[in-house]
């Protein structure tokens, strides 16, 4: 038995997860997924900014579309670091595709950023 | 002197969501004055996700958020100007503010939404002891520097204060590769969300020193260690706990306060969560002043901040239009036991089918009810098997219950009977 507290939103439900990986304490369905999934295999979204030229700011804000492997994490900003963009980029703009080889998961941009 | 029907101080997510709110009540003249190079204020630095769960049934990041907003006052043409700071508004609703292309300008409204959002307490508000070197820091400045212009502000770093920011800059300063030491935090309880604990510090293995505060802040030019102390129940430093960090960087995130100071020039009332006190409609006591979001309480999340500036855009647009808000507000609300504050200050006894009560406990707290007693009368209570005072509480009445009596209504927290 595992005791958790949910990370899928500001609530912060606090969660079972007992061997058989039964979820209970959560408000949502989502919490009863984080919960399975963060004892078998934790994830999450990262979030985190790439270099860009011709914009009036020098950095883009970025977010990966979909969770990834808790595990992958500092591999994923040794890729994001290496980036380097151009202006105009737009919301949902895909920045790294398959970000740490991991499929459909693509590395996006979360800020409109017109070109000057 | 040119006349608007709504004048906004602000536009970052409360400023946005009031100008939305009162447009899409009949309002077109409205102009937003936002102090910053863009609209979305601080969201824009807030790159991390968790925004629009409640407003968008999807989790964004600020700036994602933000959009949202700068889309809906775009498509509507409402009017804004950036870089422009209001530095004075009069009772008559005459505001001055002053750009770099206008100058000095005065503008006159019919009514005006204060949506100037929050400030963080810096380092003389707590009165830091030790020397001020570079290298002490709001958690705002950091992410500021780091979000925005790409600049890592320290690599071996001490955070003191367990608010959301600090927590998610003990995290963002890890992904880029410094090395946080700990946090401390002077109450026996963390002030940031629940989630904000898990992911950003367990996840990094960041040590969390509750009832700890910084005794010590030693560097000649650059910050060179601090020194932090357990504190005992009266948050006094006890002598021979001290523990030596050597960093090169200190970050506050020792609280938000309201950013009121324009209409505490009024005299309006200031209520306990430092905002200006307001009624239901989050009206002030100055007929035609409003005040919404971050700049009224400091909330935890957005989407709360968008709810209120809208109820406060959709009454200042009443109010242009002539149409009465609600009847005369007969009900004074205070905060009782243990609760630190409660929003709004003033309600009307009949009307609106139910009120609703925003506020936050002192101590987090388990088995216990929020009562509710009009004139020393009981007249609600809600159990809660846990409260905590890092989450803002929001609960609603029927009006029902008032039956319509006027009088003092005290919200308390009262602990549950062991049996």
């Amino acid at each position: 038995m595992k005791e958790l507290i949910c990370i899928v939103c500001p609530r912060g439900c606090r969660l079972t997860v007992d061997d058989d990986l039964n979820v209970t304490g959560n408000f949502c369905p989502r919490g009863a997924v984080y919960g399975k999934q963060e004892v078998t295999n934790p994830t999450r979204v990262i979030t985190s900014i790439v270099r860009i030229e011709g914009s009036d700011l020098a950095m883009c804000p970025v977010k990966t579309s979909a969770p990834i492997k808790k595990g992958n994490i500092f591999k994923a900003m040794e890729e994001i670091n290496k980036v380097k963009i151009n202006a105009p980029i737009h919301i949902g703009d895909v920045i790294i595709k398959d970000i740490c080889g991991e499929e459909g998961v693509d590395l996006v941009a979360t800020r409109n950023m017109e070109a000057i | 002197m040119r006349e608007v029907e709504l004048a906004i101080i602000g536009g970052g997510s409360a400023g946005l969501a009031a100008a939305v709110a009162a447009y899409d009540n009949g309002i077109r003249d409205i102009v937003i004055l936002e102090r910053g190079a863009f609209l979305g204020g601080i969201l824009n630095q807030c790159i991390h996700n968790g925004f629009g769960l409640t407003e968008f049934k999807e989790e964004l990041t600020g700036p994602e958020f933000a959009a949202r907003f700068i889309k809906q006052v775009e498509d509507r043409n409402i009017e804004y100007y950036l870089n422009s700071v209001v530095s004075n508004l009069t009772e008559d609703k005459v505001l001055t503010y002053q750009n770099s292309t206008e100058g000095v300008v005065q503008l006159k409204a019919k009514a005006i939404v204060m949506a100037a959002g929050c400030l963080e307490r810096s380092a003389g508000a707590i009165a830091l002891p030790g020397d001020r070197p570079a290298g002490v820091m709001s958690a705002g400045q950091a992410q500021l520097f780091l979000n925005q212009f790409g600049y890592l502000v320290g690599k071996r770093v001490f955070i003191l204060g367990s608010g959301d920011i600090g927590l998610i800059m003990a995290r963002r300063m890890t992904l880029e590769g410094a090395k946080v030491l700990g946090v401390a935090e002077l109450c026996a309880w963390s002030n940031g969300l629940n989630r904000n604990m898990v992911q950003c510090l367990d996840d990094y293995g960041i040590p969390l020193y509750l009832s700890h505060t910084v005794t010590k802040v030693v560097g000649k030019s650059r910050l060179e260690k601090v020194i932090i102390s357990e504190v005992d129940e009266c948050k006094r430093p006890i002598p021979g706990t001290e523990k030596e960090f050597d960093c090169d960087t200190l970050i506050l995130s020792i609280g938000l306060i309201p950013n009121n100071g324009l209409l505490n020039n009024l005299g309006i009332a200031q209520g306990r969560s430092r905002g200006s006190e307001v009624d239901e409609n989050f009206e002030t006591s100055i007929p035609g002043i409003f005040s919404a979001g971050n700049v009224l309480h400091v909330h935890d999340l957005v989407d709360n901040v968008v709810e209120e500036a809208r109820v406060a855009g959709i009454n200042a647009a009443k109010y242009i239009k002539g149409e009465k808000l609600d009847s005369e507000k007969d009900i004074k609300v205070t905060a009782g036991n243990m609760i630190g504050y409660v929003v709004p200050a003033k309600i009307s006894s009949i009307g609106e089918d139910k009120a609703t009560f925003k506020f936050r406990v002192r101590e987090p707290s388990k088995n216990v009810y929020i009562v509710y007693t009009l004139n020393g009368k009981e007249i609600k209570k809600v159990f809660k098997p846990v409260i905590i005072p890092s989450e803002m509480e929001i609960q609603s009445l029927p009006k029902s219950l008032f039956n319509g009596e006027s009088g003092e209504l005290v919200v308390s927290l009262i602990k549950k009977e062991e049996k």
